[in-house]
């Protein structure tokens, strides 16, 4: 009994954690269909806005929840202002612009603080016992920030304003803009909200995984799988897309060890594209965000 | 004219012709060419910036005692931006195009062995200066890193005495990974104690939360880990945060000679066991001597020193000295040098090349760490490379160039 709650706990991690690293994604190339390569620099400088800000004295919960998301977010208006904006509508420039970007962020925070950096952000919540097992509360934490996460989401989306000008900017650009709307504007505020997620995303996880420089490439090929793999609506696409892939992957691991777990994982998912070409919510869930 | 694929071709080879001499009046420069090889970006740079270090301070302390046969040292540097087709590009790179006098680097050991046949075609001596599962037997490969035997042989039976027999093996999922998950299980089984589980990951796995659960499962004395590169370290923190730590200690055949102690907090890392061929508290002349240089080149920031590090600096000097004694940089002449029982007293005590197997002879040193250091708990000294010498002898066989173990032990003959 006490196993079967160890284990649920962490197939519920392993599901959120793939939703975390996804959301920020689906934003930005789910909604704004700009092919963001540079989506793991992204939640790396999170990660390392979180180290930095406690150095200086700041409160682990503040910089994990208001000072990274913040700063990310900026980074990403500055972004879209310089680099994305002229791109719109050019898929494949995007993915050529944002890979260079990548490698930009990866080279700057290198020489800002070298290959690896000594990060003491230790998990801010400690064990808690299941039993005879122990996991950890930091684990439980992260499940419940990402439902939260994704709650406020779908409210921002459906219920405000801007959500109401963002989906009808994305979906019909030419016709928002005769209506009044900026659509220059509703894009770098997207843009800016998708990097602001990635980056709370990657401020969220630095404890658990240590912030490098590189430590984007292990996020970018999971986060694209889930997102193409959830289709559309990006909500309802990261959410299935994430309990089906993140579930056998977990399940798997937990059979077969890790290799098996990742094996699983590109499986299904490719799989999952032969057989639903336009992803989970292009059959299922269609009216959903 | 029109121009067919045939004019071509008559014209590009006359070019590839013409070419050979410019390569050949290469050789007559007044310089020596020492060509390294490392990941300096990409997930392997946490081990590839130190050890680039190491070895820019051997070529300066070569360069400021006179060079060697009286020429300059020039050191040519490479970044194989931890990619595998970059390091068999660079090797033919060094090889052909540079005529390195000798080859040093690789890290991993899928990287060792993407160049090493490549410098054994073209004779260019080659140091891999990297702790390693063993096995490789190559008349023109040295390997001055430290091996099962003399570093896994120690640690075992060192952790078992203080925790208990039952282990659980977890490592990387590549060729270092699997070889040395089997050297472990090998000398748990001879220490009379039982390995419950062997687990290995892909390099870039984040969560090993399914991991620790079973662990916890399992309930071992311990855990061995070979886990290697950035992503990875990332086991010892979700450890520490389920708070294994405290319940099943751990004990190491690679962590730290990436710093990881560094990169984890005190409490994260407290107790952890590991063998190298060297940590920073080794206590002699010439380590103080190395260390004081390091500052001063690198500031008080520089990298940590570990085996890895110290290493890349002692394969660069010792081949060196072998340049010296055998007066020539000629690849029978050097080679006959090392295996002639050459010594050099390096930061981590003397290191001599075995002749049969092309390995060193080196002190070993066990450490326990505590609030981010290794503190030395055990010392041995001359270990010799007793796991490789039992499937290589280039004495018998001097144009050997394989790697005995690319398939496991048992395939090797041993178990």
């Amino acid at each position: 009994m006490d196993l079967v709650a160890a284990i649920g706990l962490q197939l519920a991690y392993v599901i959120a954690n793939l939703a975390l690293i996804s959301l920020g994604l689906a934003i930005i190339f789910g909604m704004m269909r700009v092919i963001n390569l540079a989506h793991g620099e992204f939640l790396m400088l999170g990660g390392y806005t979180v180290v930095v800000a406690t150095n200086a004295g700041v409160n682990i919960w503040v910089a994990m929840l208001i000072v990274a998301p913040l700063v990310v977010g900026i980074i990403g208006v500055i972004v879209e202002r310089l680099l994305i904006r002229w791109l719109y509508g050019r898929m494949v420039d995007t993915l050529l612009a944002t890979w260079g970007l990548s490698l930009l962020l990866v080279g700057l925070v290198t020489s800002i603080f070298g290959a690896s950096t000594a990060t003491t952000v230790a998990p801010p919540l400690g064990a808690i016992r299941i039993g005879s097992y122990s996991a950890s509360g930091y684990e439980l934490f992260l499940i419940l920030i990402t439902l939260v996460l994704l709650v406020l989401v779908w409210l921002t989306l459906r219920f405000t304003k801007l959500g109401l000008l963002a989906r009808g900017t994305m979906q019909n650009a030419q016709m928002a803009s005769s209506l009044g709307v900026s659509t220059s504007r509703i894009y770098m505020i997207t843009f800016g909200l998708g990097a602001a997620v990635s980056g709370l995303a990657g401020a969220l996880l630095a404890p658990m995984t240590g912030v490098l420089p590189t430590i984007g490439a292990t996020y970018i090929a999971k986060a694209f799988i889930t997102v193409i793999s959830g289709g559309s609506a990006i909500l309802a696409g990261t959410a299935t897309g994430s309990v089906l892939l993140g579930g056998l992957n977990g399940i798997f691991t937990f059979i077969a060890g890790s290799t098996f777990g990742e094996i699983a994982l590109l499986l299904a998912a490719i799989l999952l594209l032969r057989l639903m070409p336009r992803g989970i919510t292009g059959r299922f869930f269609r009216k959903s965000l | 004219m029109t121009f067919s694929r045939r004019s071509f071709l008559a014209g590009s080879s006359a070019l590839a012709l013409s070419s050979a001499p410019i390569i050949g009046r290469a050789q007559g420069s007044d310089k020596i060419l020492f060509a390294s090889i490392l990941d300096l970006s990409g997930g392997l740079d946490i081990y590839g910036t130190a050890m680039a270090d190491a070895t820019s301070l051997a070529i300066d302390d070569i360069n400021a005692a006179g060079g060697l046969l009286g020429q300059e040292v020039e050191l040519k540097m490479y970044d194989a931006q931890s990619t595998i087709q970059f390091y068999t590009q660079y090797a033919t790179q060094a090889a052909a195009g540079d005529r390195a006098a000798t080859v040093h680097g690789g890290i991993t050991s899928a990287s060792r062995e993407a160049i090493r046949p490549t410098l054994a075609r073209f004779r260019t001596m080659y140091f891999y200066n990297t702790q390693y599962e063993g096995g490789v037997c190559d008349f023109n490969n040295f390997c001055t890193g430290s091996t099962p035997a003399q570093t896994v042989a120690k640690v075992v039976p060192y952790a078992m005495n203080k925790w208990g027999k039952k282990a659980y093996i977890i490592a990387a999922d590549y060729n270092y990974g699997q070889i040395i998950a089997q050297w472990v299980d090998r000398f748990v089984r001879e220490n009379g104690g039982e390995t419950v589980a062997i687990e290995f990951f892909p390099l870039d796995v984040t969560n090993f939360g399914p991991t620790i659960n079973k662990i916890q499962q399992a309930k071992p004395d311990l855990v061995f880990s070979g886990l290697v590169g950035g992503a990875h370290v990332s086991f010892y923190r979700q450890y520490a945060a389920a708070g294994m730590n405290a319940e099943i200690p751990i004990a190491s055949t690679t962590f730290g000679i990436g710093n990881e102690h560094k990169l984890i907090s005190a409490e994260e890392g407290n107790g952890l066991l590991a063998a190298y061929s060297y940590f920073e508290g080794v206590q002699n002349a010439e380590n103080a001597a190395f260390l004081a240089r390091m500052d001063a080149k690198f500031g008080a920031n520089r990298a940590t020193m570990n085996e890895l590090s110290v290493r890349s600096y002692e394969g660069a000097m010792l081949w060196a000295e072998a340049v010296k004694l055998a007066g020539s940089i000629d690849h029978a002449e050097v080679s006959a040098a090392l295996k002639s029982g050459l010594t050099f007293n390096g930061p981590s005590g003397p290191i001599t090349i075995d002749p049969q197997t092309n390995h060193a002879i080196q002190n070993v040193v066990l450490g326990e760490l505590q609030d981010q250091e290794f503190n030395i708990v055990e010392s041995y000294e001359a270990q010799p490379p007793s796991d490789t010498q039992l499937v290589c002898d280039l004495n018998a066989d001097p144009t050997l160039s394989t790697f005995y173990f690319e398939n496991g032990l048992a395939a090797a003959g041993i178990d």
